[in-house]
């Protein structure tokens, strides 16, 4: 048996000589072309590094071939990025050129330096998750294509960050991004009686709801909930205490979208992203509609920011009420907050825009 | 089983690298990803998951680290009947040699369906479906080869952190040794979950926070200075000379107006007790300005996504600490917070949650630590104020 608690290898061990001897002594870097990094230590000495993008949800035999371009250039080491970008890093100026070659043989586009559109953090979606509301990996696919041009030319004010969670449990920074895709579902769950008694414990379903939409059953006989449909907005959070309550429904369940949030404190501070579209249907394989939003959007930034801009920076500046404007995106009632902290996103000013 | 994926097909299309032409891959040789074809075909027609809940599955001495999950529709997809995911430990910082890589390819493809995702979203290595007969026996080549399982359920997840010290110029401590550290010293509270809930660490080496700390876990490291950020006067004249408009793109973004350009002696003017740290200078010029030397790191709590009452970003409870090896004071810190958590919090009830339900004052009390002003946007605008009898 597996010896256990041995913990994670030591970084040390993995670690190319280059970025060994400069740990910690680094002075400055600059992009000399989109996907690529050249950074300058205080020795003088020089990493540079080829940042490449991945669909995340990879084959073994995926893995093996950038290993293969790892071992041939960069001393068989090689890195991931925070948004699963590969990044091989080399001393040697001259194999940057092939690195990129290699990689354009195997498909896989260099980029995600800023600015412009990096790789989007995503969840499991229809692949794994039982609680998903939407995929994640083919909208990921479908919108990814369709910005490609951000992730090989960085042309943008500013970062756009995307990002994808396939249901509002959001694992993924998605309630922080420029831009997050977000599987909602709309229906109520569905106690199925016979197997809530088996399956979950009562008082748990029932604490487990945040608008207190959960009750026993009225009748006494029948051990099982029932669900007040008024007060549930489908969080799904009794679903994850009790697996007798699904509420994925096909024509339910579709996709929202948040614009404006961001995680860095340059300039302002860090935002959560806001809702601009409370709901598009779920379109696979390739999202139209959703795709379209997310197009304009960027468009939209990219035309009318200043340099450094965020996307919410942008829309604090002009205000939300232009923002719709200029989007021609309806506003309806789903866009003002009713939850907890719903006061505080009430205009308290007579100044705004026409 | 299914050999036409007429909707999947579609996502082979396109400029960007396909996942499905990946499965595709893997299709060929492995029943598994044959009928995770199948399957996510299956709901791209019917536009709901076929993934049931999990399941209590793992391997021997751990509560955590797989994922158990299983598909509604066995008789169909008989080879994901049965398709758990393997959470692996990253190497801080994700740096890998092409062996070990090579090592993790050859144990899941032996044992499992030879999909991967590198990596989740927390950082960890998924191997993405197994069987349950499959589990011990790819934990144990895991462990023979130096690897070990990250977090799940109401565990410590995975800690994770920025490239930090290792190719980042701006990193203010050093991200993977902490990272590194934190991790080996809690594997107790990684693989046995006995919390009201999960629970996040994640580091980042300035305050550009480039592993989203602030926004994703819940106990957050940013990296920062204490001193005056570093003006390298030349380097800002070479980067005026090449038509930076140094007055609009930098002075002018200046959120509390603490530069000022000197058009005639050719100079950035700090006022150093005016700057926040943002970055947005550094980040305009690297070669120009660079973060101070007095560094340290600002601790934060209480980031999280939406469920159940909100989300949050952190909230500043320190805002500098040194940090050396062994990191004793932010070790005990974490401890008593645990502590008063696991005491006090509810059943899927994050730490932000509980300190809203009990208190900021009471959670500052519990840890000892005094009020100042840079806890806190504003002071509070109503009168209902707690005074010690």
């Amino acid at each position: 048996m597996g010896r256990t608690d041995i913990g994670p290898p030591d970084f040390h061990d993995m670690l190319p000589d280059v970025i060994k001897k400069n740990y910690g002594q680094w002075k400055y870097h600059e992009i000399p072309r989109t996907g690529v990094l050249k950074h300058v230590g205080e020795s003088g000495d020089i990493v540079y590094t080829v940042r490449a993008g991945s669909p995340r949800l990879v084959s073994i035999d995926f893995i093996r071939d950038i290993c293969d371009i790892a071992d041939k250039y960069c001393d068989g080491h090689l890195r991931f990025t925070s948004r699963y970008n590969i990044e091989f890093l080399t001393p040697h100026e001259k194999n940057v050129d092939p690195i990129i070659a290699d990689l354009k043989k195997l498909g896989i586009p260099v980029g995600g330096t800023s600015p412009g559109i990096s790789n989007i953090v995503h969840t499991q979606g229809w692949i794994h998750c039982h609680s998903a509301a939407t995929d994640a990996s083919g909208l990921v696919k479908a919108i990814m294509d369709d910005v490609y041009e951000h992730f090989v030319e960085a042309k943008l004010p500013n970062h756009v960050r995307i990002a994808v969670g396939c249901c509002i449990n959001m694992c993924g920074a998605v309630h922080c991004s420029d831009i997050a895709v977000v599987g909602v579902h709309t229906k109520p769950p569905r106690p199925d009686h016979d197997k809530v008694v088996a399956q979950c414990e009562i008082p748990t379903t029932i604490q487990s709801c945040p608008t207190g939409a959960i009750r026993r059953h009225p009748d006494q006989a029948v051990k099982s909930v029932v669900v007040r449909e008024d007060l549930c907005m489908y969080c799904g959070n009794c679903f994850t205490v009790c697996p007798a309550m699904p509420l994925a429904d096909a024509q339910g369940d579709g996709i929202a979208i948040y614009v404006g949030g961001k995680v860095p404190n340059a300039r302002k501070a860090p935002m959560f992203s806001r809702m601009v579209v409370p709901f598009l249907p779920n379109r696979p394989p390739r999202w139209p509609e959703v795709v379209q939003t997310v197009r304009k959007i960027v468009d939209i930034y990219a035309a009318n920011a200043k340099p450094y801009e965020r996307l919410g920076e942008w829309i604090e500046r002009i205000g939300w009420e232009a923002f719709f404007k200029r989007t021609e995106i309806p506003f309806t009632e789903q866009h003002i907050d009713d939850f907890s902290h719903a006061v505080e996103t009430y205009r308290t000013t007579t100044q705004f825009k026409w | 089983m299914a050999d036409e994926t007429p909707m999947l097909d579609e996502l082979e299309k396109g400029p960007w690298p396909s996942y499905v032409t990946e499965i595709k891959r893997m299709a060929k040789k492995n029943a598994a990803a044959k009928d995770l074809l199948g399957i996510q075909e299956q709901s791209y027609k019917d536009r709901v998951t076929h993934w049931k809940h999990g399941g209590i599955v793992g391997v021997t001495g751990y509560g955590a680290g797989v994922i158990g999950r299983y598909c509604d529709s066995p008789d169909k997809f008989p080879a994901v009947s049965a398709f758990h995911t393997v959470r692996v430990n990253n190497p801080a910082g994700w740096f890998y040699t092409t062996k070990s890589l090579r090592t993790i390819c050859d144990i899941w493809e032996k044992y499992g369906s030879g999909m991967t995702n590198f990596h989740g979203s927390t950082g960890d290595i998924i191997l993405l479906g197994t069987t349950t007969e499959n589990l011990q026996p790819c934990f144990d080549s895991l462990s023979e080869a130096g690897f070990d399982l990250g977090g799940s359920g109401s565990a410590l997840r995975t800690p994770s952190g920025c490239v930090g010290p290792a190719r980042c110029e701006w990193s203010n401590i050093d991200t993977l040794g902490l990272i590194h550290d934190l991790t080996m010293e809690f594997q107790d509270e990684i693989h046995r979950p006995r919390w009201p809930y999960k629970f996040k660490i994640k580091a980042s080496g300035c305050p550009n926070d480039c592993v989203a700390a602030i926004a994703r876990a819940d106990f957050t490291i940013i990296g920062t200075w204490r001193d005056a950020l570093r003006i390298d006067q030349s380097a800002v004249r070479e980067y005026v000379k090449g038509g930076f408009d140094v007055e609009e793109l930098v002075v002018r973004r200046c959120p509390t107006e603490a530069l000022a350009w000197d058009a005639k002696a050719m100079e950035l003017k700090l006022s150093a007790e005016d700057c926040v740290r943002c970055m947005h200078c550094i980040n305009a010029m690297p070669k120009a300005v660079r973060p101070g030397l007095e560094k340290g790191a600002t601790i934060l709590v209480g980031g999280k996504a939406p469920i159940i009452k909100g989300a949050y970003l952190s909230w500043v409870i320190v805002p500098f600490m040194k940090l050396d090896p062994p990191y004793d004071e932010l070790k005990d810190m974490l401890r008593k917070m645990w502590d008063w958590w696991d005491e006090h919090g509810r059943t899927r009830e994050r730490l932000a949650e509980l300190i809203e339900r009990l208190g900021f004052k009471t959670f500052l009390r519990e840890m000892g630590l005094k009020p100042v002003p840079q806890m806190v946007k504003y002071p509070r605008s109503n009168p209902y104020v707690f005074f010690d009898k």
